[in-house]
């Protein structure tokens, strides 16, 4: 789960990362309001989860209230890559002498995590990790021993930062490691870390990554969950427990176990481009059990879903046999029908592995005219894609 | 032979007393593996009856190695305590772990992946994982024991169902091992060690190698195959389709800016001549036009 500036400098001054206190508003007037508490020059900064914020013109110093007002009327409303700013941060403005980069990540390809650092803050550390990659330190970092100040030191050390900065750097990198751990994160990020005029060093952005396998101990980590930016459809599933990520195609895809949705996404995009471009509508993944009320429940989103045109049902039976999964797919029909929403689009049902002969004898006696057996990935893929076409 | 697990291993289950632990117990021991002992932490002396099978439980893994020699062990632990159950089974030097539970945290991975590292004894395959299978000789883990028989390919996976449906596809052929690595960020076995082991395992002919988005396991297992692997690959990637950002089932299943995608894993696969099956069904039949072909 990626967190908002706010969020994410709130958690750095709860470890004692210094950073600026500032105010999160939804309106304009409220921005004036924080203006003039906060006082002097302010910075309002749109609060989404994406970079490149500053360039997009979401990010504007306001000299008085009044053009703090002005000038979040101007930021609230922007799409910025296609999020839509809902709030803005009013934060003191710093005079900024020097700009750095820190930040602690997983790295997947070492299995352990990774400090980066440069003297050159500010831009996007993907610009700056292709263009200039010998200005950014990496450093890795034993997930048994950590950042103490020994590894602190040698992340200072390999960035060259200046002796005028060393120890501040030292303590917040000690302090970011204890938000990186403690809050189990899979990135912090400071970009800019900021020098003052003054000689302080503060965190005048944050960018932090939570794992949300780890939400069974941090209780409070759900409120930092924002739902504004999710797909109405995604938050029905996420209520009833569902794997669903939404798509923009006509095919519903259901079908068990991460790997074979993905794969099953892809066979229906490939069948799709045979039927003027049929493309899949979502990726869900009902599971190893497949009871027909997760089969109820997966139905009901997908079909609520005004794109679907046809849907596909692809399921290899392993741990769950397909004789248990067709009595799904079966009890889940009648249940809808009896709720008065009976489906109208046409299924595509793919049975294989476990009792798959059995499987399809139960949707044949069934005799339900809208449900069509394939026995292959591949044919019914081709088939759904065909019926999609048509339904559009 | 076969890889990792043969007829030899002895196999214990962590968590055995749990809903999972026992109905996956049942399971390994009716597609014949070699189950010696139970792990339920305050429940040693207990037993456990899977199916007219008495499996002894014991309170600690150190108590059930040293009773029973066990060699393997399933771990079917919730996530909260699954550090601490992984721990147990390095601690007791037990050489293979086999982390079936999803949902575990990252830094506990780490953690315990990085405790494993520094003692040296454990190999550690998932977490978020099936488990292998080395058919007909021994299966620890969820992969159903029924889908195939023994033979003469070797699979890697990151998924458990795409593994399921190989297979299946193959089953006439039949499998020396296949292992499914698990679909996390961060897993203790990766598609290189399986690569290194089929490649060394004289059972082995041909090695099907199946991943999907996110990180570069796979851009890595293609730099490996071309310095180091002499029998022949066929690959499969799946999520060619998935948007950029948005995590697909798997925790490490994600595409982050335009890294991880399906499209650069499937171009380094084929750089060093691994073909590549646009369908699963593709991919079967290019591994059965190898062994047929032989």
């Amino acid at each position: 789960m990626d967190l908002y500036e706010y969020q994410a400098k709130d958690l750095f001054a709860r470890h004692g990362v210094p950073t600026q206190s500032g105010e999160v508003v939804q309106t304009a007037d409220k921005a004036k309001q924080a203006a003039e508490r906060i006082g002097g020059l302010v910075v309002i900064k749109a609060q989404v989860k994406v970079g490149g914020r500053g360039k997009a013109g979401g990010v504007k110093l306001a000299t008085t209230p009044d053009e703090a007002f002005e000038k979040a009327q101007g930021i609230l409303g922007l799409d910025i890559k296609g999020h839509i700013v809902h709030q803005v941060l009013v934060n003191p403005a710093a005079d900024i002498d020097e700009e750095y980069y820190v930040s602690y990540l997983l790295d997947r390809a070492n299995r352990t995590f990774l400090a980066m650092a440069s003297k050159e803050g500010g831009m996007e550390i993907e610009q700056l990790a292709v263009e200039r990659p010998d200005a950014l330190a990496k450093v890795a970092i034993d997930a048994l021993t950590g950042v103490d100040r020994a590894k602190a030191v040698e992340i200072v050390d390999a960035a060259g930062f200046d002796a005028s900065v060393r120890e501040p750097i030292i303590d917040l990198l000690i302090k970011l490691w204890d938000v990186f751990v403690k809050e189990d994160a899979t990135l912090v990020e400071v970009n800019p870390l900021a020098k003052t005029t003054s000689g302080d060093v503060i965190a005048l952005d944050g960018k932090v990554s939570l794992d949300e396998n780890a939400g069974f101990r941090h209780p409070d980590h759900e409120a930092l969950v924002d739902f504004t930016e999710t797909d109405p459809l995604e938050l029905r599933a996420q209520e009833k427990n569902l794997n669903y990520v939404k798509l923009s195609g006509s095919v519903g895809i259901i079908g068990n176990g991460a790997g074979l949705v993905m794969s099953t996404l892809d066979v229906v995009a490939y069948a799709g481009e045979e039927f003027g471009g049929q493309k899949p509508a979502n990726f869900l993944d009902i599971g190893g059990g497949a009871s027909a009320q997760v089969m109820a429940d997966g139905l009901e989103i997908i079909l609520s879903d005004a794109e679907v045109k046809a849907v596909f049902v692809n399921v290899f039976g392993g741990i769950t046999a397909c004789d248990a999964v067709a009595n799904g797919i079966v009890q889940a029909l009648e249940l809808l029908a009896s709720k008065g929403d009976a489906v109208t689009k046409p299924l595509v049902v793919r049975l294989d592995g476990n009792n798959a002969d059995e499987g399809r004898t139960i949707l044949r006696d069934a005799g339900n005219a809208l449900v069509e057996i394939v026995d292959t990935m591949d044919d019914a893929a081709r088939r759904v894609a065909e019926l999609a076409s048509k339904g559009a | 032979m076969a890889i990792f697990l043969t007829e030899g291993s002895k196999v214990l289950v962590q968590g055995i007393t749990g809903a999972e632990g026992g109905k996956h117990t049942r399971r390994m021991l009716a597609s014949g593996t070699n189950i010696v002992a139970g792990v339920t932490p305050g429940k040693g002396g207990q037993s456990v009856d899977a199916d007219g099978r008495e499996i002894p439980v014991f309170g600690s893994v150190g108590d059930a190695v040293a009773a029973t020699g066990a060699d393997v062990s399933v771990v079917f632990v919730p996530p909260r305590f699954t550090k601490g159950a992984v721990y147990e089974a390095i601690d007791a030097g037990v050489p293979l772990v086999i982390v079936i539970t999803e949902g575990v945290p990252i830094h506990d991975t780490a953690d315990f992946f990085a405790y494993a590292q520094s003692k040296g004894t454990s190999r550690i395959i998932g977490p978020n994982c099936p488990g292998l299978i080395s058919p007909g000789k021994s299966n620890a883990g969820i992969i159903p024991g029924t889908i195939t028989q023994a033979g003469r390919i070797g699979l890697v996976s990151k998924s458990g169902t795409l593994t399921y449906q190989m297979m299946y596809e193959l089953r006439d052929l039949g499998f020396s091992s296949a292992v499914g690595i698990g679909g996390d960020p961060v897993i203790g076995t990766t598609h290189i060690d399986c690569l290194a082991a089929f490649e060394a395992d004289p059972d082995t002919d041909v090695i099907v190698m199946i991943g999907e988005i996110g990180g570069d396991a796979e851009e890595r297992a293609a730099a490996y195959i071309k310095d180091n692997v002499t029998k022949p690959v066929i690959g499969y990637v799946a999520g060619f389709t998935a948007p950029e950002g948005k995590t697909m089932g798997h925790a490490g299943a994600i595409v982050s800016g335009s890294s991880g995608t399906a499209q650069a894993k499937k171009e380094a696969l084929e750089a060093v001549g691994v073909k590549v099956g646009k369908t699963p069904s593709e991919t079967a039949r290019l591994v059965r036009e190898i062994l047929t072909r032989a």
